[in-house]
């Protein structure tokens, strides 16, 4: 991307410049952010204990047994960092809005009610049955938010959906809060939920997320090139051949089950999405078909490495990742609005 | 002009402003009768023979605790936050020619909220300490707030971007500071942060009450200025108005008083944003509607804190009725507006 935010595609079928350097490095970053989530935390563990507790199941040293206990969790956070990444590379080629994000839209504050209303209602306390009622939850609330920012002269503009996802999540708090204030149990189960971590990550957790990751990336892959052309309007889109409703309903749905599914596991994570789409096209251009699966890289390195620093920064404990993400990335929403001319907000 | 129009016009001015004093009268009847009803009504109903003679001084067994102590500093701190609240989101929506440019909407009370819990849950503080750190808290968020949207020239857009993403930021400090509290500090940061009337004191009223006493005669006086802003940027400029200036000083009384009130009785959701929509509609566009504005935001806070009181089996807290008021209404406005591309 090479001005702020709003560039075309440019029609050709180009590899971006030195991507595989830029593919070797990202695999190579992850590595080390893997590695580096295994190591650190409040009870750091060397290199070599490291890979003990990796492969040599034989040893059982304490430091092994903290590294085995972290892997799950390292893989759940980089699967959640993906989801994330790429759900945000979705929405914002779908709504052509450069802020688009889960968080942003109300997609997150959705979720957030279905899954209250789920554990005062009907009982549910444990993530894997909740993840319908997030996905359900997410799903209704991205419908309703562009449903009421598309309205009107000119479609769904950035600053109409904001203030869409904004309003609407308004709302929505307010529901939450009047489910659970009553109910001392809920609130004490929900503010774990609410403040977003992914410290819960474990097997059966990665197994939960993992057919909805597979699938939302492969919806994703199987769009790119007719987004792509959507980002030139919809006329045009519609001109190269493109059934523009048909494209939106499919992409948005995969950026729908990639959220709502980590948001149910992880509770609500804002800005990974906006980051790791806004990086990615900083350094490739905005080819979608390189974007989108390369948002999936970045994202889940943005959530580890903000998942580790919130280890280090909050030890003995922890600071949760969604408060780490939500300091990284609003002041890059913040730049991003200061930045974009007044007239294309 | 032919005699003729001159005389409709007339008749339409006067019209108008016989329709702004009925209505604010009537707002100002509506609103006496609600803090009455806050005064009478409770676990004991006693008669206004009683409560009056319970305010003027008398010592009357269980009147005079109930109404002196309870129920007439939660019927003040309902009268001075709802105004407040109305008068500062009236200013706040008209300067920015938007009504979803509201202190709850674009995160302004969001910066006192945050202090609050910190000083509740990680200082334990109470009382003043509260207050005064919300009210700095709130003038810091708004300050950086305008300073970071100011750019080349003003844009809404801008600001409430910014807003948003500076509320994002304070949302997590918030969650994360009642996810470390202990358990028992829980129910008061949390009633806290949807606004409450509950266990208000005479003495931690003062400040409200003399921010309000002295800060809203200037923002009515403030209001033709604000008509003229409405008009749009170049419009007020034209007119021989110093824009930035003007803003600035309309900006700084009504976060100062919103964050005063925020210390008080907790950002009750939505007040600030419905009550100048509700003045508008119910009076009328082109005078300042300010005054009605800030009786519509009593009468809901007065409203609101009896139904949530004495309606449903759980009392509830003043901000959750508004907030169950307010949100459908958000929605309904955002989706008017957009048909009408007013965004």
């Amino acid at each position: 991307m090479n001005n702020s935010s709003s560039t075309l595609p440019q029609h050709s079928w180009r590899v971006p410049k030195h991507f595989k350097l830029i593919l070797l490095c990202s695999i190579v970053l992850l590595v080390v952010c893997a590695a580096a989530s295994l190591m650190l935390g409040s009870r750091g563990v060397g290199f070599s204990e490291m890979m003990d507790g990796l492969f040599r199941p034989e040893i059982d040293s304490y430091e092994a047994n903290i590294v085995r206990k972290r892997i799950s969790r390292t893989v759940f956070s980089l699967c959640c960092g993906a989801a994330l990444g790429v759900s945000g590379a979705l929405m914002q080629s779908v709504t052509r809005n450069p802020i688009a994000d889960p968080s942003i839209l109300g997609v997150n504050t959705g979720a957030a009610l279905f899954v209250v209303s789920g554990m005062a209602f009907l009982n549910i306390g444990s993530a894997e049955p909740s993840i319908w009622l997030a996905l359900a939850g997410a799903g209704g609330t991205a419908i309703f938010v562009y449903g009421i920012g598309s309205m009107g002269r000119g479609g769904a503009t950035p600053i109409k959906l904001v203030l869409a996802g904004a309003a609407t999540s308004a709302a929505l708090s307010s529901l939450v809060a009047a489910i659970m204030l009553p109910r001392a149990y809920v609130m004490d189960q929900f503010r774990f939920w609410q403040v977003g971590s992914v410290g819960a990550g474990s097997w059966s957790a990665v197994a939960t997320i993992g057919p909805f990751l597979i699938a939302g990336l492969l919806i994703a892959i199987v769009t790119a090139p007719a987004l792509n052309a959507l980002a030139l309007g919809d006329e045009a889109a519609a001109g190269l051949g493109v059934r523009t409703g048909v494209l939106r309903i499919m992409a948005a749905f995969a950026g729908v089950i990639l959220c709502g599914a980590t948001t149910a596991l992880s509770g609500p994570i804002g800005f990974v999405g906006l980051l790791a789409t806004h990086v990615m096209r900083l350094i490739l251009g905005p080819d979608l078909r390189y974007v989108i699966p390369m948002s999936a890289i970045s994202g889940a390195l943005i959530l580890t490495i903000s998942d580790v620093c919130g280890r280090v920064i909050g030890s003995p404990g922890e600071l949760e990742v969604g408060v780490v993400t939500a300091f990284i990335g609003a002041p890059i929403l913040i730049l991003l609005a200061i930045r974009s001319k007044v007239r294309s907000l | 002009m032919n005699n003729e129009t001159i005389s409709i016009i007339r008749q339409g001015r006067n019209s108008r402003r016989r329709r702004w004093v009925l209505i604010t009268a009537l707002l100002a009847v509506l609103a006496f009768a609600l803090c009455c009803a806050m005064l009478l009504l409770g676990n004991t109903i006693y008669s206004i023979d009683e409560v009056i003679r319970a305010l003027l001084g008398e010592q009357i067994k269980g009147a005079s605790f109930a109404v002196n102590t309870i129920r007439l500093p939660r019927m003040l701190a309902g009268l001075f936050a709802g105004f407040a609240f109305g008068i500062a989101g009236y200013t706040f929506q008209t300067m920015l020619r938007n009504p979803l440019a509201n202190p709850n909407v674009i995160g302004i009370t969001s910066g006192s909220s945050a202090a609050a819990v910190f000083c509740i849950t990680v200082l334990h503080a109470s009382g003043a300490v509260v207050s005064a750190a919300s009210i700095v808290a709130g003038l810091a968020t708004v300050t950086v707030m305008y300073i970071l949207s100011r750019g080349k020239s003003f844009s809404i857009g801008r600001l409430i971007l910014v807003g948003i993403g500076i509320q994002a930021m304070l949302d997590a400090v918030i969650s994360y500071l009642i996810l470390i509290s202990s358990s028992k500090d829980i129910p008061a940061a949390m009633r806290w942060l949807g606004g409450s009337l509950n266990g208000s004191q005479l003495h931690e009223l003062q400040p409200l009450v003399i921010a309000v006493l002295v800060l809203s005669p200037i923002l009515i006086g403030l209001g033709k200025h604000l008509n003229l802003l409405e008009l749009g940027e170049h419009s007020a400029t034209s007119l021989g108005m110093n824009t930035d200036k003007t803003r600035m000083m309309l900006i700084l009384i009504s976060v100062f008083i919103i964050a005063i009130a925020t210390a008080a009785t907790g950002p009750i959701a939505f007040v600030s944003f419905l009550a100048g929509p509700i003045a508008n509609r119910l009076v009328g566009r082109g005078g300042s509607n300010i005054v009605p504005a800030g009786l519509v935001g009593v009468n809901l806070v007065l409203a609101a804190d009896l139904i949530g009181q004495f309606a449903f089996e759980t009392r509830f807290p003043v901000g959750i009725i508004t907030g169950m008021l307010g949100a459908p209404y958000l929605i309904y406005l955002l989706i008017r507006m957009n048909q009408k591309g007013a965004l």
